[in-house]
């Protein structure tokens, strides 16, 4: 809500300047956004008029005029404009006046006439757009007076950004009501008598959604002259508040909704068929509206009709066809309540908003109606003529607003403000505010809520009003005081951080990506999946859920590598959102990273060897190796859409699926314009935070033996395959295994492979006999000879 | 025996001339090996009278010992200066970097809602999620936002269908939590919310922290005072904390909170719109509504929530100027923190 000061204080005068006014406003929670002034800085400049014009001597499109308005009689002005006409009321900026822009007017002489002074456009007053003229002043303007006084420009434009539930300060008289309230000041309301009506002429009105209207006010006014000007005060009063001035039948309608917050229609009375009909669109009834286009409307839709057709959406926005124009001679003015329920996210359910749903939504005064059509048929009768009709006025009770009794105890106001107010205290805040207070005593208050008060239903509505009017910055502080059981924290559940932490000693960044992704990526990465759309995404490269972190650290990925970092190593924790084939949404919290470029960071001394499955491989490792139970990991070669079918595994904890990682297919690298290849990982976090408790196992006083094997095998058979039959066949004293060496190679045999296996065997107790050692090495050759036809390598 | 003052000389002077442990061994065995000069003395002892004897032979060992400590001294000395040679050759450019990897780091916006989880988990409260997609029911219904509320217009909501939207507020964990636990309920809900809105100064999604009191005898003071002290902790500054009127559907009293500028000191400037100050949270006592829709007795209970916008207040912190870098996923930003 805009609105100009000098309009506010119009209503109440508080003793306090702007600046104090608006911080008395924004801590009363009407928050003040902006605050502008009504005009630049300028002056010397008054209201003249052009007494006679003659061509000048020696220049076409120069006029030379005589200006009255200065100090002197008559003042010589040469002007260029077009407009510039005898007795034509114009700003005239006299010599030694002060323009915005340091703009200082001297005397001067154009083409050899002298011009002392000059005449104005809105422009140069930073008063408008620029336009071919001379700003043409009303006839009845004071000749000579300054024209910052006649227009009364030393004033501000206030914007107060309001919160839904204050729909009662959508209108001058609202915000003066609580500017009133904070400087204990009374309110001048301005004269709203009632018109005497001079014809009899008056329309029939029906009120078939009574739940939605339930008070219709009309009046017909007759043999207007819509070409009247509307005064220069309403049209500055429009304008301050940010509303073009339109012809005097709209300027007055706005006018009154601006000042008392009841938004109405004017309709050309000559158009409607039969008396009003306040009813519920018809399903796909369609109607053209007064901005030009055309709604088909539903059955939610409250509409304003006459015997034959919709006229208006009601609350929202008229009609074209009624609407009021240059032939119209005789109007018909609505002024209705429109339940905020009726009218709540209609305009939006059709994409538009307006001042007037806007305040409907919100709630409009139910006592408002016969005021603001009084106050806008005083107006029309003085601006554009005619004769009223009589007021009609037809309401259905039972569906107006019900003003509700609340009660406040003092215990509950003292309990929640941590505070014990003097009951008087709060007596006047709630008079201050017009509640009437039907009970007061030491339990509490009653309090009758004014009927324009929509958002003071219940008793912490009440307390919120104490507060705000008492001061929030007045209310106690206080530390909380609570008990200190001590709880327990699992142990078995690893704590996320620890892993961030262990990715960023390894050399990784964290980022974070927008949920929603590129169908085109995430269709790359997970084809076999239909990720979740938005139904109103924000753009069509942000439009789906990612199914994988993946879709958003790759893009990053790319992202730096098109800035010049060939090295780069990201990882990201969060959602990721997988439909499921019962058609359910799985959201499962997720860790992922991606890593391209060189092995080490670029360094005098090391090579600078590209990554490979193996450094990511290894990262995987140092996050399951954070807890206890990294023995119940396998990785597993497998096929995934995404990634490189030779270098690819599951990752299983025992036996289920945790996650995979390898590197980005080729052609999914390519698809992503990567200019490198990129491996990556991803794992479900609840899966790998999830941990045992480590048990001790005993420290052996005795020694270690160690035997090296050196095998030799098919190719395609995995490492941990070998592994798992040496750890089954290995006895009681094995103790550790390790792969130190793959071979492949001069000397072995084609599709064969060498492997050398470290065994270590052990005993707690004991120092190991060569001969037993010797049977066990003995029986994991003949187990890897069976299973695997493995033979010793000579 | 003056023989032996003229083999200690002698041999002192071979032991300062010995130029390496190995000549230095020679010149041992010279005088004091089996065969040396010095010992061979002592077997000439046997010439001597038995009166003579013992002060002899006592100064030849004497004169060897000398020998020897010489010997010592100068091996010592000899493998040191070795030691130093070998050193000073291996003497590396201190100055170069060291091997391995450089460390990463965390994203500000982690860091930062993990710091303003310490603050709080320190005095017991426990932090909770939710998930990200959510019902109506729990992101608007149960918070007092029913459908058509003009609040919603608050919340330029994403929507999955009519009835699933992605969460707009971490607001739906309260309710979440408060329908699974009872009260004495202290909670802070951290992580990702979406709006759909996107400019200069607002991003598609962005973080929030939320917290939660519900207990006997809460009340705005003790909120007033958790907001005070917090802001307090997060700036590490005796900040001028204000409250302000406002309107969240969820609580009743609401406030807005802002702090004085941290740029400007509250003088005026472009970062607080010339106001002197900067609104960094919002805040209230639980609606009862709320409390009905989660079956939590308000004639037994009272609370209040509190909820902040995490990238508003990195920026702050951090100095960081445009909303949209913590997105952009840049190394040249990431790298800063």
């Amino acid at each position: 809500m805009k609105f100009s000061e000098s309009w506010l204080r119009e209503w109440v005068t508080p003793a306090i300047d702007t600046t104090e006014l608006v911080a008395q406003l924004t801590m009363a929670g009407l928050e003040v956004d902006t605050v502008d002034p009504v005009a630049p800085d300028f002056s010397g400049v008054v209201v003249g008029q052009i007494v006679s014009v003659e061509q000048h001597p020696n220049a076409d499109k120069l006029q030379v005029c005589q200006v009255a308005g200065g100090n002197e009689d008559l003042v010589q002005v040469v002007c260029g404009a077009p407009n510039a006409r005898e007795g034509l009321k114009i700003p005239f900026a006299t010599v030694g006046a002060k323009l915005p822009g340091d703009f200082n007017i001297s005397k001067a002489k154009l083409r050899d006439v002298e011009s002392f002074g000059m005449l104005c456009a809105e422009e140069e007053l930073g008063l408008g757009e620029a336009s071919d003229g001379l700003w043409e002043l009303p006839v009845d303007a004071p000749v000579g007076a300054d024209i910052r006084e006649y227009l009364s420009l030393d004033d501000q434009i206030i914007e107060v950004d309001l919160t839904p539930n204050r729909g009662d300060c959508l209108s001058i008289r609202g915000l003066a009501r609580d500017t009133g309230v904070l400087n204990q000041l009374p309110v001048n309301e301005q004269c709203c008598d009632p018109v005497e009506a001079e014809i009899s002429d008056s329309l029939n009105v029906e009120l078939r959604a009574p739940e939605a209207c339930s008070r219709y006010v009309g009046r017909v006014i007759r043999n207007i002259n819509v070409a009247a000007e509307s005064p220069m005060w309403l049209q500055e009063k429009l304008r301050r508040s940010g509303v073009r001035s339109i012809d005097p039948v709209v300027d007055v309608t706005n006018f009154v909704m601006l000042e008392l917050g009841q938004p109405m229609h004017a309709f050309d009375f000559a158009k409607l068929e039969g008396g009003i009909v306040v009813r519920m669109a018809e399903q796909g009834e369609t109607l053209r509206l007064l901005d030009g286009s055309d709604v088909t409307l539903n059955t939610g839709t409250l509409v304003i009709a006459d015997q034959q057709k919709a006229l208006a959406m009601g609350g929202i926005m008229g009609g074209e066809a009624t609407a009021v124009g240059s032939d119209t001679r005789d109007i018909f003015l609505e002024s209705a309540f429109f339940n905020p329920i009726a009218i709540a996210g209609r305009s939006r359910a059709y994409g538009m908003h307006t001042d007037s749903s806007h305040r409907f939504e919100r709630g409009v005064d139910p006592l408002l109606q016969g005021i603001a059509v009084e106050r806008a048929t005083r107006l029309l009768l003085d601006i554009v003529g005619g004769e009223a009709g009589p007021v009609t006025m037809v309401e259905a009770q039972q569906h107006l607003p019900q003003v509700s009794d609340v009660t406040l105890t003092v215990a509950r106001l003292q309990q929640q403000l941590g505070l014990t107010l003097e009951s008087h205290l709060v007596t006047d805040i709630f008079q201050r505010l017009g509640l009437t207070i039907l009970k007061a005593d030491e339990q509490g208050w009653t309090c009758k809520v004014p009927s324009w008060r929509f958002d003071i239903e219940i008793e912490a509505d009440l307390i919120e009003e104490v507060a705000r009017i008492y001061g929030y910055n007045r209310l106690p502080t206080a530390t909380i005081a609570a008990a200190l059981p001590i709880e327990g924290i699992p142990e078995t559940r690893q704590g996320l951080p620890v892993l961030r932490q262990q990715l960023i000693a390894r050399g990784y960044h964290e980022a974070i990506t927008y949920c929603f992704v590129d169908p085109t990526v995430q269709q790359q990465l997970a084809p076999g999946l239909d990720a979740l759309p938005l139904a109103n995404p924000i753009a069509s490269d942000m439009s789906v859920m990612r199914t994988t972190l993946w879709s958003g650290l790759l893009p990053a990925i790319r992202h730096n590598l098109n800035r010049q970092q060939s090295r780069v190593r990201l990882f990201e924790t969060g959602l990721s959102f997988v439909p499921e084939s019962d058609g359910s949404l799985l959201q499962e919290s997720m860790i992922a990273g991606a890593i391209t470029g060189s092995r080490a960071p670029e360094r005098w001394v090391d090579n600078q060897e590209e990554v490979d499955f193996f450094d990511i491989k290894a990262d995987v490792e140092a996050l399951l190796q954070l807890g206890h139970t990294h023995e119940q990991y396998n990785f597993i070669s497998t096929e995934h859409p995404a990634l490189h079918p030779g270098q690819c595994a599951r990752i299983e904890r025992n036996g289920v699926l945790v996650g995979y990682l390898g590197q980005i297919h080729p052609r999914v690298q390519k698809a992503l314009d990567l200019s490198q290849p990129v491996f990556v990982f991803e794992m479900q976090l609840s899966k790998v935070l999830e941990d045992e408790l480590p048990f001790f196992k005993g420290v052996s006083k005795f020694p270690e033996v160690r035997r090296d094997l050196a095998i030799i095998v098919d190719e395609n058979i995995s490492a941990d395959d070998l592994c798992s039959t040496v750890r089954q066949n290995a006895g009681d004293q094995f103790v550790d295994l390790k792969v130190f060496d793959v071979y492949q190679g001069k000397g072995i045999e084609n599709n064969r492979k060498s492997v050398a296996l470290g065994l270590t065997f052990r005993n707690s107790s004991r120092t190991l006999a060569e001969d037993e050692i010797n049977a066990a090495v003995e029986c994991v050759l003949k187990a890897l000879e069976k299973q695997y036809s493995a033979s010793l390598r000579g | 025996m003056e023989n032996l003052e003229l083999l200690a000389s002698e041999a002192e002077k071979a032991v300062d001339q010995a130029a390496d442990v190995v000549s230095l061994d020679q010149v041992r065995v010279e005088y004091l090996g089996k065969k040396g000069l010095l010992t061979g003395l002592l077997k000439a002892l046997g010439k001597l009278s038995a009166e003579e004897r013992p002060a002899a032979g006592a100064r030849i060992n004497e004169v060897k010992q000398q020998v020897q400590t010489k010997i010592n001294l100068r091996r010592d000395n000899l493998e040191n200066m070795a030691v130093e040679a070998r050193l000073a050759g291996e003497a590396v450019d201190v100055t170069l970097p060291g091997r391995g990897e450089d460390v990463g780091g965390l994203h500000l916006i982690t860091h930062t809602m993990e710091r303003i989880e310490s603050f709080f988990t320190r005095v017991g409260y426990t932090v909770e999620e939710g998930p990200e997609i959510e019902d109506d029911y729990h992101n608007f219904e149960a918070l007092n936002i029913p459908a058509h509320h003009p609040a919603r217009a608050m919340h330029d909501t994403f929507y999955v269908n009519e009835n699933t939207v992605l969460r707009t507020h971490t607001s739906p964990v309260q309710v979440r939590t408060m329908k699974s636990q009872e009260p004495p309920i202290r909670i802070i809900c951290p992580g990702r919310v979406y709006r759909c809105d996107s400019d200069l100064t607002h991003t598609p999604m962005f973080h929030q922290v939320e917290g939660l009191v519900v207990d006997q005898d809460v009340s705005m003071a003790d909120l007033r005072g958790t907001v005070d002290q917090f802001l307090k902790a997060f700036f590490e500054a005796d900040l001028p904390v204000r409250f302000r009127p406002s309107y969240f559907p969820f609580t009743e009293p609401s406030a807005e909170v802002d702090i004085q500028c941290t740029n400007c000191r509250g003088k005026g400037c472009r970062i607080c719109k010339n106001t002197g100050w900067l609104e960094v949270m919002g805040c209230g006592m639980v609606h009862p509504n709320v409390f009905a829709h989660c079956d939590v007795d308000a004639s037994k209970y009272s609370g209040f929530a509190f909820g902040m916008g995490v990238e508003r207040l990195a920026m702050l912190r951090y100095g960081v100027n445009d909303l949209r870098l913590f997105f952009d996923n840049d190394m040249q930003f990431l790298k800063q923190f």
